[in-house]
């Protein structure tokens, strides 16, 4: 007994050092697993409102930017607009009824606070939380395409995994045919991607667009993500297809958030066949 | 009592310093110069080192929540807290230091940098190696850790020169 307590008197700050260093490497190894890093995450009262007060600065520098993307959408969803009202010229008009109405997927607003590109485990942080019905594992977007998925959310702020995150994996499909594949980030640059698991009979060319495959409940099909850049193929299977983003991923903004209303009956049901 | 004030200022002040300028400033896109760990360059060195240790885990720990990366920084600031003793004794091959009138700005130039550059070293390689975790990304690893040492090194050097010119 008087051996071990002389032991521990000897090697006391060996012994420290060990216990605090043990808890840091745990909690690295947690963070890298998805969905784990519950702890230390920046979307807490003090980390969130510093990081809200650092971009209400920095917003202003940006300004420009931002509204060459708003005016983006605006373009686009005016696009959309004018095609319907060219199309009920032709039809009679019907009354939506409203018990049979459902609505799938809401979008609520959010402004990036913090955005990281030059890591390997890229997280960003929205000023929107809990307060604005935000929940874990809901779709983030804006204008140009996928930005990533919320993955910790506070009551007033909430991280992003970004899609340039090395645990994100995104289910995505080919514009111009419905092969899908997984997008990936290898670590190097922000902007480009790849594309994993793509079936050789898909048959891509350079420049084809890639959006979002509508296989998982996170995001709805058809959002814009980038077109392929370069690919390599070797007996007969896809080795690397690198995609280049529609997005800027160091100059994000505005986005959007995603819920799908459908999702937990999707999950319930999914559930039941994996029981099964 | 002062002394006390005078470090848990400096402490608050690196994180912030950190985190709010330093963290949006990335040369060529990607080197994030970690100026925080002045910290550990010139906290004075005191025969019970708990404190120290239990300080430079918390420091770590701070900028982890601000950059979500987990327990990384925590890891690393602890580390080279924890070397810095064994580390003086053997770059002036002594076996005991005078604490009390220990300074180490008063060092000798080469000795000091050789200090910061091997603290700023394995900082920075604990870091981007729990970053990447991977040992096939050890090129990626090396070449982080030196590029973006070179900026840090310069940076607490500097930073060093300020405050002996302010006292």
């Amino acid at each position: 007994m008087q051996q071990i307590i002389n032991f521990i008197i000897k090697y006391k700050y060996f012994l420290f050092f060990l216990l605090l260093e043990i808890i840091a490497v745990s909690l690295t190894l947690q963070s890298h697993s998805y969905h784990k890093s519950k702890f230390v995450n920046s979307a807490n009262y003090i980390t969130g409102g510093i990081h809200k007060r650092i971009n209400s600065f920095k917003e202003y520098t940006r300004l420009k930017v931002f509204n060459e993307q708003l005016l983006e959408e605006n373009i686009q969803l005016k696009n959309i607009l004018s095609q319907q009202t060219k199309d009920s010229t032709v039809q009679s008009i019907q009354f939506v009824d409203t018990i049979k109405y459902s609505q799938k997927f809401s979008y609520t607003p959010a402004k990036v606070i913090n955005n990281q590109y030059h890591k390997k485990y890229n997280f960003l942080t929205i000023d929107k939380g809990s307060k604005a019905g935000l929940q874990p594992d809901q779709g983030v977007v804006n204008s140009r395409g996928v930005i990533g998925i919320t993955n910790t959310v506070s009551k007033n702020y909430a991280t992003v995994l970004s899609i340039i995150n090395g645990n994100s994996k995104i289910n995505v499909k080919l514009k111009n045919s419905f092969h899908f594949g997984t997008l990936e980030w290898n670590g190097n640059d922000y902007n480009i991607l790849q594309l994993v698991d793509l079936q050789i009979t898909a048959n891509i060319k350079n420049g084809d667009t890639i959006t979002t495959g509508g296989k998982s409940t996170i995001f709805p099909e058809g959002v814009p993500v980038g077109t392929v850049l370069n690919f390599y193929r070797e007996n007969n299977v896809y080795q690397s297809i690198n995609v280049k983003l529609f997005n800027d991923m160091s100059a994000i903004g505005p986005v959007n958030i995603i819920t799908n209303f459908d999702k937990q009956e999707i999950i319930t049901l999914e559930e039941t066949i994996s029981n099964e | 009592m002062n002394d006390v004030i005078k470090y848990i200022i400096l402490f608050i002040a690196l994180i912030l310093i950190q985190v709010i300028v330093l963290n949006n400033v990335l040369f060529w896109g990607y080197i994030n110069p970690l100026l925080y760990i002045l910290f550990i360059v010139i906290y004075p060195l005191k025969r019970d080192r708990g404190l120290f240790l239990f300080l430079s885990f918390l420091l770590g720990l701070c900028i982890d929540f601000f950059v979500d990366s987990g327990g990384t920084n925590a890891a690393a600031t602890l580390f080279i807290g924890y070397i810095r003793l064994p580390l003086l004794k053997g770059l002036l091959r002594k076996s005991e230091i005078d604490f009390p009138v220990f300074k180490i700005i008063k060092l000798p130039f080469l000795r000091l940098l050789s200090f910061i550059a091997i603290l700023t070293f394995s900082h920075h390689f604990i870091i981007f190696s729990l970053e990447y975790f991977k040992f096939n990304a050890i090129v990626t690893i090396f070449s982080r850790t030196f590029l973006t040492s070179f900026f840090t090194i310069i940076l607490l050097i500097f930073s060093l020169l300020i405050m002996d010119k302010g006292n």
